[in-house]
C-alpha cells in the first residue's frame, strides 16, 4: 500500500481505477468533477484501460452505462445534484434491470435557490430508486467503498445499482493521509464481472421488457430482495477485505460510544467526525452521548439501529435534508425503524447544512442539551422548530 | 429460423426470472385472432416474385417451391401481400 | 451488388409482434434486421416497436434486443458498442430503432451526442409523423396540416401549423460518415442502404418514412403504396449524405399529384384547395434547394 495525499474525490477515483471499469461515461457537474478528470487522466496514461465516453448529458452518461452493463460490461458513472435530478428516470430503469452500475454522487444542495455547495437532499431524495446508498464519512472509507461497491452490486444474490455518496466539498475536496492498495490486492479481493443478465451474441436475448400486472409485481419482489440481500453481501465484503487490507468496517452502521449512552445523535456522511468530536468533549464532562452513524441508506439499517439505541431514552437525527411539509427523510426512516423494530426511545429531528450552511460543534453540543429535556420536534439548526 | 410459439408460459415466481431478461424469439400468443380477412394464394397464379414475402410487416410469408405460403397464426389479415402483389395471386377472403 | 429479396436472410427475426394490421414501423424493423443479420443488437426506446414487441413473455426479437429509456436510444447504443469493446468483441452492429419523437424530440440531444463522438452504432429512425403510440399526437416530424390529437382541425385551428423537420439534414450537419432517407414503399432502396451503412465505421443514420394506417387514416393494405406515393409526389425524398456531400437517389421529372396523396389520408380530410396550395409551394421550394445543393446520383 502507498500512502498519498488525496482529495475525496481523487481517493474515490483511485478505487474505481483499482476497480477496472470497463465503460466509463460521465458528465461534468460540480463538486464531482475532479472524479471525471482523474479517470480520463488515468485513460490517457494507462493506468486503468477502460472506455471513456464523453456523453452529452446526465441521462445519457447513466443511460450509457446500462447499456454497457446489458453486455457484459462493468460500468461507471458520476454525478451530483441537479445531475442526478436529470437522471432519476435512469435511477429506477437500473434498478429495475438489475444492472449493477456504481456511481458516484457528490452530495450537493438542488435549486432553487442555486447553491454548489452540500447537503443530502440530491440523494436522499432518490432513496426509493431502488439503489444501494452508501455515505462516507471520510477520503479513506470513500477509496475503501468504490472498491467494495462493485463486489457487492455484482454480487449475484444482490445485482442491484450502487450509489457512493460522498458529501460535496467537505468531503469531496478535503485532503487527508489515503492508504492506496496495490493493484494486486484490488485484483485478488474484486472478482470479475460475470452476469447472465446480458445479451449475449451467442445467445440471443431480450432485456428491460415490459411486464404486465400478472408478472410484474414479482420482479419487483425480487428486486426488493436482491437490494435486502445486500446487507449480508456488505459484511462478507468488508470480511474480506480486512483479510487483504487490514482495514475493518462495520456493516450497515457505525455505533460510537453508544453503549451507555442515554443521548444518541443519530447521523451520516462526513460530519459524523465532528459529532464524534462533540461526544468525546461532552463524555469528558460526564456525559452519557454516544453517536450511530449510518453507513447505508439503503438497504435500511432498521434493525441495526433500534438495536443500538434502544437503551437510550432520547436519539436526535442530525440530518441534511428536509422532505418539505413532513420532516427530513432519514428521520422518517428512523422512526418507523425504532417502532417496527420495538425501540422505545424519544426522538428529534435536526436539519442543518443545507446549501453547505456549516454545522459547529456548539449546534452539536446544543442538539444534545436540547434533548435532555425529552422535547420531540423538527428544529432547523439556527433558526427554530416546529412542536409535533 | 424464426421466434415461435413455446409450449411453457412462465408463471411462477420460480420461473419468472429475477431480472427482465429472457431468451430471445419466445413467444406464446398467436395473432390470428386479430384477422377479419385472410389472405389466400393463388398457387396457378404466384409466380414467387417474393413481393408478398419482402413487404409483409409481419413476416409471415416465406417462398416454399417457388411458391407463396403463410403462416396463418401470425398473419393479421392486413392486406399489404395483395395490394404488391403484380400478378394479382392474392386474394382476401372473409374469416369466418 | 445489391442485397435483395434473393439474397436476404431468410430468417424472421422480428415475428409475433402485436404491431397494428399493416404497420409501417414494423416493416422497417423487419427488413433492417434481415439485412444485419442475427449478429445485430437492436436498441428500442420507449415507443411502438418495443411496446408491440417485448411484453414478458411474448418476446418476439430473435436476436438481440433491449428497450432503452425514451430519450436514450443513442446513448444506450453508445454503450452496447462500447461495452462490447472493451470486451474485445467488434463482429457485431449495434442499431437503434426510434420512432419520430423518440429521434427528432426527445430522443435528439443522445443521437446528437453519439454522433459528435462518432460511435460505431447505426441509427434509424422510422418515421410515421406522429406519437403513433400514445394515439396520434403530434412531433415535430408531423407534417403541415395533419391533424392530430393534439392538432385537432377546426375552426380556429387546422391541424398541425408547422412544418416537419428536416432530421436528416440536422443529421448530416454533424459531418456523420453517413446519413440517408428512405421510404418503406421503396424497400430495395432501404435495404440497399441498410446494407450499405453496415459496412462503415463511425456513426450512421437512416431516416425512414413509415406510415401508420392508424394515424393516417389509410386503409391497412395501403401502408406501402401511400409511402411510394409520398416519394413519387415529391413531399419526401430518397437521398443519401457521405464523405461531407449530398446526392439525391431519385429525382422525378414529374411529380405525381400531392392533391391526390392528400386527398386518400384521413388526417388531411379538413385541408382546402387553399392550404394544399402552401404545401405543394414549400414542396418546390425544397427541391428548389436540393437541386442547388444535392449531386443528381
Amino acid at each position: 500500500m502507498a500512502k498519498k495525499f488525496l482529495s475525496g474525490n481523487e481517493a474515490f477515483a483511485e478505487g474505481i481505477r483499482l476497480a477496472r471499469p470497463q465503460v466509463i461515461s460521465a458528465y461534468p457537474i460540480t463538486p464531482q468533477t475532479i472524479v471525471v478528470e482523474r479517470l480520463s487522466e488515468m485513460v490517457e496514461d494507462k493506468s486503468l484501460e477502460s472506455e471513456f465516453i464523453h456523453v452529452e448529458s446526465e441521462h445519457s452518461a447513466l443511460s450509457c452505462a446500462m447499456g454497457a452493463s446489458a453486455v457484459g460490461a462493468r460500468a461507471f458513472t458520476a454525478t451530483s445534484s441537479q445531475g442526478l435530478l436529470y437522471m432519476a428516470e435512469g435511477l429506477y430503469y437500473a434498478s429495475g434491470g438489475r444492472f449493477p452500475i456504481v456511481m458516484m454522487n457528490a452530495n450537493r444542495s438542488t435549486a432553487l435557490p442555486w447553491n454548489i455547495y452540500g447537503d443530502q437532499r440530491d440523494s436522499l431524495s432518490q432513496l426509493d430508486s431502488g439503489w444501494i446508498q452508501s455515505y462516507a464519512e471520510n477520503a479513506q472509507e470513500a477509496l475503501d467503498m468504490a472498491l467494495m461497491s462493485y463486489y457487492i452490486a455484482e454480487h449475484k444474490d444482490v445485482s442491484t445499482p450502487y450509489m457512493a455518496n460522498l458529501d460535496g466539498f467537505v468531503l469531496t475536496h478535503t485532503y487527508e493521509v489515503v492508504d492506496v492498495p496495490e493493484r494486486e490486492q484490488a485484483d485478488r479481493f474484486l472478482p470479475k464481472f460475470t452476469t447472465d443478465n446480458k445479451l449475449d451474441l451467442e445467445n440471443p436475448r431480450n432485456l428491460a421488457f415490459s411486464a404486465g400486472p400478472d408478472h410484474n409485481y414479482i420482479f419487483k419482489y425480487k428486486e426488493h430482495e436482491g437490494l435486502l440481500n445486500a446487507a449480508k453481501v456488505i459484511d462478507e465484503a468488508e470480511e474480506k477485505f480486512a483479510d487483504i487490507f487490514g482495514r475493518r468496517y462495520t456493516g450497515l452502521i457505525e455505533t460510537y460510544k453508544t453503549e451507555d449512552a442515554e443521548r444518541i445523535i443519530i447521523t451520516l456522511g462526513s460530519i459524523s467526525g465532528l459529532v464524534k468530536e462533540t461526544v468525546n468533549k461532552l463524555r469528558e464532562k460526564d456525559e452519557k452521548v454516544g453517536v450511530v452513524r449510518i453507513r447505508y441508506m439503503r438497504p435500511f439499517p432498521g434493525k441495526e439501529i433500534a438495536e443500538a439505541v434502544k437503551n437510550a431514552s432520547h436519539i436526535a437525527v442530525l440530518e441534511k435534508d428536509i422532505s418539505f411539509g413532513n420532516e427530513g427523510t432519514v428521520y422518517t426512516n428512523v422512526n418507523s425503524a425504532l417502532h417496527r423494530f420495538g425501540a422505545d426511545v424519544r426522538s428529534s429531528d435536526y436539519i442543518g447544512g443545507l446549501g453547505g450552511k456549516n454545522i459547529s460543534s456548539a449546534d452539536i453540543e446544543d442538539i444534545f442539551e436540547r434533548i435532555k429535556n425529552d422535547d420531540t420536534e423538527v428544529r432547523f439548526l439556527g433558526i427554530g422548530g416546529e412542536e409535533n | 429460423m424464426r421466434p415461435y410459439l413455446r409450449e411453457k408460459i412462465p408463471s411462477s415466481i420460480d420461473e419468472i426470472p429475477s431480472a427482465t431478461a429472457y431468451e430471445a424469439g419466445y413467444l406464446v400468443t398467436k395473432n390470428s385472432g386479430w384477422r377479419n380477412v385472410r389472405p389466400v394464394i393463388d398457387t396457378a397464379t404466384c409466380v414467387g416474385c417474393q413481393n408478398c414475402y419482402l413487404y409483409c410487416p409481419d413476416g409471415v410469408i416465406s417462398i416454399e417451391d417457388g411458391k407463396a405460403k403463410i403462416d396463418y397464426d401470425f398473419c393479421k389479415g392486413c392486406g399489404i401481400c395483395r395490394t404488391v402483389c403484380k400478378p394479382g395471386a392474392i386474394r382476401m377472403e372473409a374469416e369466418k | 451488388m445489391s442485397i435483395n429479396a434473393k439474397t436476404l436472410d431468410k430468417t424472421e427475426y422480428f415475428y409475433g409482434h402485436k404491431a397494428c394490421a399493416g404497420c409501417g414501423g414494423s416493416l422497417a424493423v423487419r427488413i433492417a434486421l434481415k439485412v444485419l443479420g442475427k449478429r445485430s443488437i437492436a436498441v428500442l426506446p420507449a415507443g411502438c416497436m418495443s411496446a408491440v414487441g417485448f411484453n414478458f413473455p411474448q418476446l418476439c426479437f430473435g436476436n438481440n434486443a433491449i428497450i432503452s429509456t425514451f430519450a436514450g436510444t443513442a446513448s444506450m447504443l453508445t454503450g452496447v458498442y462500447a461495452g462490447l469493446k472493451a470486451q474485445g468483441i467488434t463482429d457485431f452492429q449495434a442499431v437503434g430503432f426510434a420512432g419520430d419523437g423518440g429521434t427528432a424530440d426527445i430522443g435528439l440531444q443522445a443521437l446528437s451526442g453519439a454522433i459528435d463522438r462518432n460511435d460505431d452504432i447505426l441509427y434509424i429512425c422510422y418515421d410515421n409523423e406522429a406519437y403513433m403510440n400514445t394515439g396520434i399526437q403530434k412531433s415535430s416530424l408531423t407534417p403541415f396540416g395533419a391533424k392530430t390529437t393534439t392538432t385537432p382541425a377546426g375552426k380556429n385551428i387546422r391541424g398541425n401549423l408547422r412544418q416537419k423537420k428536416n432530421m436528416f439534414e440536422i443529421a448530416a450537419a454533424h459531418d456523420i460518415p453517413y446519413a440517408a432517407t428512405a421510404s418503406i414503399g421503396y424497400i430495395n432502396d432501404f435495404m440497399a442502404k441498410v446494407e450499405k451503412a453496415s459496412k462503415i465505421r463511425g456513426t450512421k443514420y437512416i431516416h425512414v418514412i413509415a406510415p401508420c394506417p392508424t394515424g393516417w387514416g389509410v386503409a391497412s393494405d395501403q401502408t406501402v403504396d401511400i409511402a411510394k406515393e409520398v416519394v413519387d409526389c415529391g413531399l419526401w425524398y430518397l437521398a443519401e449524405y457521405e464523405n461531407g456531400s449530398f446526392k439525391i437517389n431519385r429525382r422525378p421529372k414529374e411529380f405525381s399529384s400531392v392533391e391526390e396523396y392528400i386527398r386518400r389520408q384521413g388526417r388531411f380530410k379538413h385541408l382546402n384547395d387553399e392550404d394544399i396550395k402552401v404545401i405543394i409551394d414549400s414542396r418546390d421550394k425544397k427541391w428548389e434547394a436540393i437541386d442547388k445543393t444535392y449531386s443528381l446520383q
